[in-house]
């Protein structure tokens, strides 16, 4: 049983919003967005490694890291302009295959009853085209495993 | 891109009817070309009623449509649909999934004890 994940890519404006809900504490999940041993185990598309030069999540911060798979490479890089524990974070994202194209990142954590906790996502792109682009463009690689999953599953017998 | 809330009721309706294995062996077969409800039903030990019932499903999802030909209706498949759950939004939508996925199994371990040492996942 897995929590659904709510994507939300309204027409008309460059945003993203998306909703999760963890079966675990705020603490728990912060800190996993937190501790880079623990983003480098979960951050980023299946198959990837992700390799990261700097992740310093907290106000003023920057991080860069790298997704790595089959001798191709994705680099991303962007800073903490805010964050708060457990609460809040801001952040700016770019691919480094797009340069100059940066995203700036919102999320909200928040605590549920019996220990569960939610968070909440709002990106805003430049523009439509960067929206539509970056998602489809800087991860592509990680993203041609939806159609790999697609044709798997047109394909099972 | 235009994204609509019923541009995502449909993909979800896709999803779903996609999740069923007969569904998807309908689908597969209907890749090479359109049959009749008979020819579909003919390598499933199940009844023609309940290859009507799949195929209705996935008519609702907009996965296949339904033509007259004289005596026969055939079943078609619907590629700009099929090709809809392959837009940057589903590819988005698949990617974080998975992600929060590995999340969750990191989760149920980091509670209290220190990290685990490897991706729970494959």
């Amino acid at each position: 049983m897995s929590n659904p994940l709510e994507v939300d890519a309204p027409a008309g404006v460059p945003y993203i919003d998306w909703e999760r809900e963890f079966d675990a504490p705020v603490e728990a999940v912060f800190r996993a967005h937190q501790d880079p041993d623990l983003i480098k185990q979960w951050l980023g598309p299946r198959g990837y490694e992700m390799d990261i030069d700097i992740y310093d999540f907290r106000t003023g911060g920057r991080y860069r890291y790298l997704h790595r798979a089959n001798g191709e490479e994705y680099a991303f890089n962007g800073v903490f302009h805010v964050v708060r524990d457990n609460e809040f974070a801001i952040q700016t994202f770019e691919f480094e295959g797009f340069p100059d194209v940066v995203s700036i990142e919102s999320m909200t954590f928040e605590a549920l009853d019996d220990g569960r906790s939610r968070v909440r996502g709002h990106s805003t792109y430049p523009s439509m085209e960067a929206r539509d682009g970056m998602v489809s463009s800087g991860m592509e690689s990680g993203m041609s495993e939806g159609y790999d999953r697609l044709d798997e599953v047109l394909a099972r017998p | 891109m235009i994204v609509d809330p019923s541009a995502d009721d449909r993909l979800d309706r896709a999803f779903a009817a996609l999740a069923d294995p007969v569904r998807r062996r309908i689908i597969a077969r209907l890749s090479r070309g359109p049959a009749t409800v008979n020819e579909l039903a003919e390598p499933f030990e199940i009844t023609k009623q309940a290859i009507s019932k799949h195929i209705q499903v996935l008519e609702q999802a907009g996965l296949v449509t339904r033509t007259r030909e004289a005596q026969r209706r055939p079943v078609h498949l619907n590629p700009v649909q099929l090709e809809a759950l392959t837009s940057w939004i589903d590819r988005y939508r698949l990617i974080h999934e998975e992600q929060f996925r590995r999340l969750d199994a990191l989760l149920q371990n980091i509670d209290g004890a220190r990290a685990p040492g490897k991706d729970t996942e494959t």
